[in-house]
């Protein structure tokens, strides 16, 4: 009997964070399908009185989604490329290898994760301006792609595999890069697959940079992009909620497709400290 | 015996080289991008330098000035003020959340997913919605508190409210990321040590406060951590939600904003570059703080 209640008084609970977060989507997508007279009506409607796509139609064509969407495809695959390439092997040799001046530069890497983005940003933007990619695609991802995060929650599984196994392909005849190559990388798919997750996540929300290095229109990323739907003066609400999903779905159906990837990736940068 | 060593001595060496090989792309970038972006921006915040053109060394001016900004030191209260806000509700809230959701119950898995949403949600669409529902005239809180006939609010330009609505959406975005770590935490916590617990006959509360809490006190600092850092650097949802020129934005400009702006609205790239190392320093003081209470508040399990 009293496990019963408990179990109402939870459901109850989790049900009311659940709705109060997922709402504001709701409403987002019951204002998209408004008209914009319908929108501004007191007392608002809840559900439209007819779902019109107009709102849609208007905002893809009023500005160049399908640019937003191929350039933050690209800034994605290029620095979880990039990334994934350049800290492992890195990793691999701040976990495995000796040399000197290993921890030394280990650590100062990892002072850099202490330090706010905005210390690099004016820098970073001259550098590009200077390397003629200021209002490139370029530009979103070539510095992302070095992190000393990455190279950390890496090395932290490069250093959890055991000696033995180097000592077993040496012996076999492999050399450094081989022992890397086949037998580590496959070891630490995984962690491969979560920093590629975080990465993706974090690239896909950042909004500073994009706003910074590249001011043209179609150069810009989803997370730019969105930030121009506000107008100087009046604001069409259903369009820019029309804009807003448009922008977040794709991201939200590869959440739903693979959500044990997602979450168990996220979870290992907390576990993995 | 000599040949041994040599070729011992060799490998070595070989080993040494490779490594440097493998670590030098990496370094490259970290080298242009992190340790020379960060000593240049130290240059530039004792220059003059602005959007273009030359720049001149100033020495401290920008500093002195900053002293005396009247700005800066508000964008530096409200971000305070963003921070005691944030950090206690996005840390509660996440705990419970994480708790709550750490049950066997039918249709558990869509209720997380659900909880989960924020979390890969773009920061900008958050903004534009909540900005909408926040709006004056006809968003969605100002028509609720008209069916009860109460007054409608400026959310985001009343000075008394931006910075609260602010603070509202971050913490409504924020604990979704804290949420996933500390379930994943909860799991990892073997259940022996709770029905050892039971056998000793400790309720519930006893076995939350000396086994949940103890075992996952390393991943609550964990969370602790980067929420501070991430509310001191609090930008998007002021950008996107409150109008540059409104008299709201004074009272919810945090430091980044204040630097965003004096960096790449205004040009004043010297001085924006004095914010940052300003913003720098106290990130710094403020995790080394942290760092030191760690080991107060931590229990390690070795």
């Amino acid at each position: 009997m009293k496990r019963g209640r408990e179990r109402i008084i939870l459901y109850a609970a989790l049900s009311l964070c659940a709705f109060l977060t997922v709402f504001p989507f709701l409403w987002a997508v019951l204002t998209a399908f408004k008209s914009y007279e319908e929108s501004i009506r007191i007392p608002p409607t809840f559900i439209p009185e007819n779902f019109r796509l107009e709102n849609f139609r208007i905002v893809l064509k009023k500005f160049p989604f399908s640019a937003f969407y191929a350039n933050t495809f690209l800034m994605i695959l290029f620095v979880i490329i990039f990334q994934l390439c350049l800290c492992s092997m890195a990793a691999y040799a701040f976990a495995r290898l000796h040399f000197p001046g290993r921890e030394l530069i280990f650590w100062s890497l990892l002072a850099l994760l202490m330090a706010p983005g905005q210390i690099f940003l004016i820098p970073n933007y001259e550098t590009m301006v200077k390397l003629h990619l200021a209002d490139t695609v370029t530009a979103l991802w070539l510095p992302k792609v070095f992190s000393a995060f990455g190279t950390y929650l890496l090395r932290e599984f490069f250093r959890g595999i055991p000696r033995s196994l180097d000592e077993a392909a040496i012996l076999d005849g492999c050399n450094y890069f081989q022992i890397y190559l086949w037998i580590h990388l496959p070891l630490i798919r995984p962690a491969l697959s979560s920093l590629a997750i975080l990465t993706a996540i974090s690239a896909f929300k950042d909004l500073m940079w994009p706003l910074i290095v590249n001011n043209s229109m179609d150069k810009m990323t989803l997370s730019s992009g969105l930030s121009m739907l506000i107008g100087e003066h009046t604001t069409i609400y259903p369009q820019v909620m029309a804009g807003g999903l448009i922008a977040v779905l794709p991201m939200l159906l590869l959440f739903f497709i693979f959500q044990r990837q997602f979450i168990e990736g996220i979870a290992t940068a907390g576990i993995k400290q | 015996m000599k040949r041994r060593t040599e070729s011992a001595g060799g490998r070595r060496k070989r080993e040494a080289i490779f490594a440097y090989l493998m670590i030098a792309p990496l370094m490259a970038g970290v080298l242009l991008f992190y340790i020379g972006a960060f000593f240049k921006n130290l240059y530039y915040g004792f220059t003059d330098k602005g959007s273009f053109g030359d720049a001149e060394l100033i020495g401290i001016k920008n500093y002195m000035e900053i002293a005396k900004d009247g700005a800066f030191l508000r964008a530096a209260a409200n971000t305070a003020l963003y921070a005691l806000f944030c950090v206690p509700a996005v840390l509660l809230l996440s705990v419970l959340l994480a708790l709550l959701l750490n049950v066997r119950l039918k249709g558990i898995g869509l209720l997380r997913v659900c909880i989960f949403l924020p979390a890969v949600t773009l920061p900008s669409a958050i903004g534009l919605i909540w900005r909408w529902m926040m709006n004056y005239e006809f968003g969605l809180f100002n028509e609720i508190r008209a069916l009860f006939s109460l007054k409608r609010i400026a959310w985001l330009s009343d000075p008394n409210y931006a910075l609260f609505s602010v603070s509202l959406v971050f913490i409504w975005a924020n604990v979704a990321y804290p949420v996933i770590i500390l379930l994943a935490g909860l799991q990892s916590i073997p259940s022996c040590y709770r029905e050892a617990a039971q056998i000793d006959g400790a309720g519930r509360w006893r076995q939350f406060t000396s086994i949940t809490l103890p075992l996952l006190s390393p991943v609550i600092f964990f969370v602790l951590i980067t929420t501070v850092i991430n509310v001191l650097q609090i930008f998007d949802f002021i950008y996107l939600m409150i109008p540059e020129g409104s008299i709201g934005m004074a009272s919810a400009r945090s430091l980044v904003s204040y630097f965003f702006r004096q960096s790449f609205v205004m040009g004043h790239r010297g001085y924006g570059a004095a914010v940052s190392v300003i913003l720098f320093l106290l990130i710094l003081l403020v995790t080394m703080l942290l760092m030191f209470l760690q080991k107060r508040i931590v229990f390690y399990d070795d």
